[in-house]
């Protein structure tokens, strides 16, 4: 019997995984974990003239117990998820709409349409901001004229400024911002699609929509899925454009503040109002387990269950 | 390898500059002084007329004005003086804001400050702990509330300026029925404006300046009181004579509408006389918070606006003590007026304002009694935070969607939950 020698020869230490590894972890560490543990920490303490204790939960208590911050939690909860359904019936449909049309070999400047509706995207809230409120402006605004030029004048309001239309118009100009995100992911996986399958499916006589339904929807449903977990988490930390339009106290009535903007107010303070860092720890904490909560679902219940094809 | 030498002979420049620029600034502090300001709109008057002024006696000292813009400067602010970043001066805002930064440390006690002396202590007020010892700050500069007016659309309309609040109303109709010009020019986007040029500026007349004042803060009166819900019930008569689509008019578009001379009256605070001197083509007056009826007392609100502070772990305090004294002097307090037409001095010095419209509200001070904003001493401590909720209910209740009533029961209900007096 031969004994195999390098059973016993101990495997020298992979130094070079450590020395790869350290850098990145360490800005990671620093930068990221270390931050958030931070945070999930000081939300667990309570500020009295600038002596912190420790308050075990109750911070998070007050926060949805307490008349005075329950009544703005639930409604920037509530508000947000408002915000997210806009965006996942409105955004992303259009997003897969655009990238069907773009992947068209038929049509043509698809470049030039591609880079249009993308442009947004790259642009700062702060100026979409801007844009759109001097578009929609009741005093300088283009939009009244131009609903009067095709006979819808007498629909125009001050969207921006009335308690039941606001939040919907600030969902809107962030889908309009953010719908080339959905399009450029959901185009580039169309683009993957080999021609042999389609052609086959053409070949055994499916129509242009049997081709959309039977063939391509099952093979971008993966990328949809993700699109659909990105918009999730960039709505719940949602904040700059909503601040840029509404400001912190996000107005009127409140009716558009998200998670954001009242983490904002509560741990930055507004106006007369006193910042409170644990507080805002306690906010910013709720915020990342509602995020935490959504993608673990997520993660559960949709995307085990999808196939993915390898070509 | 070429490559790899050559970044690192690039990193060694560059790290050989940004020693010697390091050390270069460090011996240029001992004589500069960098103040921290939300007054953004003022850096070139600091620039052309203050600073060169003070650098007249004060050869020496280098002073950089380096302002945030007002709506971050709070949360700037903060986290500069934790990060110790922040500049040796720091601009005050009133009351609450500063207090906290002292109490945590961040100011310097001022009360053997020589130029303290200059100025009353209603000035000092806003500035000074709860027990009336310690002073954190100098006044600088309040602001005052009313109105200002398109001269050429009166003169056009034939109007005269209002006296009591009923002309004052028929003064509005004859604009809108009359003409094409919106007859009141706010609008309730932003919020603030509501509180601040709305609930603020008439209502001192309702519940009497400081007396009403006092009496919120004793517990004496609830918000719930006629005065209150008499002021935001006049406010509620306002929504007919704004522009159309005021719900989205943000206070830029306010600016704009009025020094365009689409809009007859706006209600002001002082400092927006600045602002129109450089855009409006037109002569524009001031009036007063108007009374019911004629020989009432009037009331203004004269609100301490802008104080300045010594940052506690400031390398330079000494020079920073000597440009506080001389901002208390004669000399400033008459710069700073005619600079910056529509902050007004505290100091008691008399002086004379070139600007018209900044004098006619300098001389209400004679005619009326000047108290400050309610909401600000004390009563926007607890939660739910009474000056946030005052601008919340204020735009509702000129939007329509909240009735007066309902207002000043929501508010009466949030003091009532944290503040003892009021219990």
């Amino acid at each position: 019997m031969i004994q195999p020698k390098h059973q016993d020869e101990k495997k020298p230490f992979p130094w070079h995984l450590i020395v790869f590894l350290t850098p990145a972890l360490l800005i990671y560490g620093t930068f990221s974990v270390y931050p958030l543990l931070d945070t999930l920490f000081l939300s667990l303490f309570g500020t009295q003239q600038g002596q912190s204790t420790f308050v075990g939960l109750q911070n998070f208590i007050t926060l949805v117990t307490d008349d005075n911050w329950s009544q703005a939690f639930w409604n920037a909860l509530i508000n947000n998820f408002k915000f997210f359904a806009i965006h996942m019936l409105i955004q992303n449909p259009i997003g897969l709409l655009l990238a069907v049309l773009l992947s068209s070999p038929k049509l043509r400047l698809s470049g030039t349409y591609r880079t249009l509706i993308f442009m947004p995207t790259m642009l700062s809230v702060v100026i979409i901001g801007f844009v759109w409120q001097l578009l929609l402006s009741p005093i300088w605004g283009i939009s009244e004229n131009f609903l009067y030029s095709i006979g819808l004048g007498h629909y125009f309001d001050a969207w921006l400024g009335k308690e039941g239309s606001a939040l919907i118009t600030l969902s809107f100009i962030s889908v309009w911002q953010f719908v080339g995100i959905p399009m450029m992911l959901i185009y580039a996986t169309l683009l993957n699609i080999p021609d042999d399958i389609v052609d086959a499916g053409v070949v055994d006589g499916a129509n242009p929509l049997q081709t959309f339904w039977y063939i391509k929807l099952p093979l971008i449903l993966p990328t949809i899925a993700m699109v659909s977990i990105l918009t999730f988490v960039a709505n719940f930390n949602a904040f700059e454009l909503i601040y840029a339009v509404k400001g912190a106290l996000a107005g009127p009535n409140f009716s558009t503040d998200l998670m954001g903007t009242f983490f904002y107010r509560t741990f930055f303070g507004f106006q007369l109002q006193q910042g409170s860092a644990s507080m805002g720890a306690a906010v910013a904490t709720l915020m990342f387990l509602i995020i935490l909560v959504g993608v673990m679902l997520f993660l559960f219940f949709i995307q085990r269950r999808i196939q993915r094809f390898q070509f | 390898m070429l490559n790899a030498h050559s970044i690192l002979s690039v990193s060694k420049y560059a790290l050989a500059t940004a020693v010697v620029l390091g050390s270069a600034s460090m011996t240029h502090a001992a004589g500069t002084l960098n103040i921290e300001s939300w007054r953004s709109d003022d850096a070139n008057i600091w620039s052309d007329v203050i600073i060169p002024a003070f650098n007249k006696s004060h050869p020496d000292t280098k002073v950089n004005f380096t302002p945030t813009p007002p709506t971050q400067y709070n949360s700037a602010l903060q986290a500069k003086l934790q990060a110790g970043t922040a500049g040796d001066l720091i601009t005050c805002r009133p009351f609450d804001t500063s207090l906290t930064l002292y109490s945590n440390g961040y100011l310097d006690k001022l009360n053997d400050l020589k130029g303290l002396s200059e100025f009353s202590s209603v000035a000092k007020s806003a500035w000074v702990t709860d027990d009336g010892k310690n002073q954190f700050c100098l006044p600088m500069a309040s602001v005052i509330h009313g109105f200002i007016y398109n001269k050429e659309i009166f003169k056009e309309l034939n109007l005269s300026v209002p006296k009591t609040q009923g002309e004052f109303f028929k003064v509005l109709d004859t604009i809108k029925s009359e003409s094409r010009y919106t007859p009141l020019v706010m609008g309730t986007a932003d919020q603030w404006e509501s509180a601040t040029m709305g609930f603020q500026n008439i209502g001192p007349n309702y519940w009497k300046g400081e007396a009403g004042r006092k009496a919120l803060l004793e517990g004496k009166a609830k918000l719930t009181d006629k005065p209150y819900v008499d002021t935001w019930k006049e406010l509620a008569k306002w929504k007919p004579y704004l522009g159309r689509g005021f719900e989205a008019q943000k206070y830029s578009d306010s600016q704009n509408l009025f020094t365009l001379g689409r809009g007859a009256i706006y209600p002001a605070g002082s400092w927006d006389i600045q602002t129109f001197n450089n855009q409006a083509d037109f002569e524009f007056g001031a009036f007063p918070p108007l009374v019911a009826k004629s020989g009432d007392t009037c009331y203004i609100s004269d609100h301490t606006d802008i104080g300045i502070g010594i940052n506690a772990s400031s390398k330079n305090k000494a020079a920073a003590r000597e440009l506080l004294n001389w901002m208390a002097s004669q000399e400033f307090a008459e710069l700073f007026a005619n600079a910056v037409p529509g902050f007004f001095p505290l100091s008691n010095h008399k002086i004379s304002i070139k600007d018209p419209v900044a004098q006619e509200f300098i001389s209400w001070r004679d005619d009326c009694e000047s108290t400050i904003r309610n909401s600000y001493q004390i009563l926007s401590r607890g939660t739910p935070n009474l000056e946030n909720q005052l601008w919340n209910v204020s735009a509702q209740v000129i939007n329509g969607t909240m009735t007066p009533k309902a207002a000043a029961e929501e508010t009466q209900k949030g003091l009532e939950q944290w503040y003892a007096p009021q219990q």
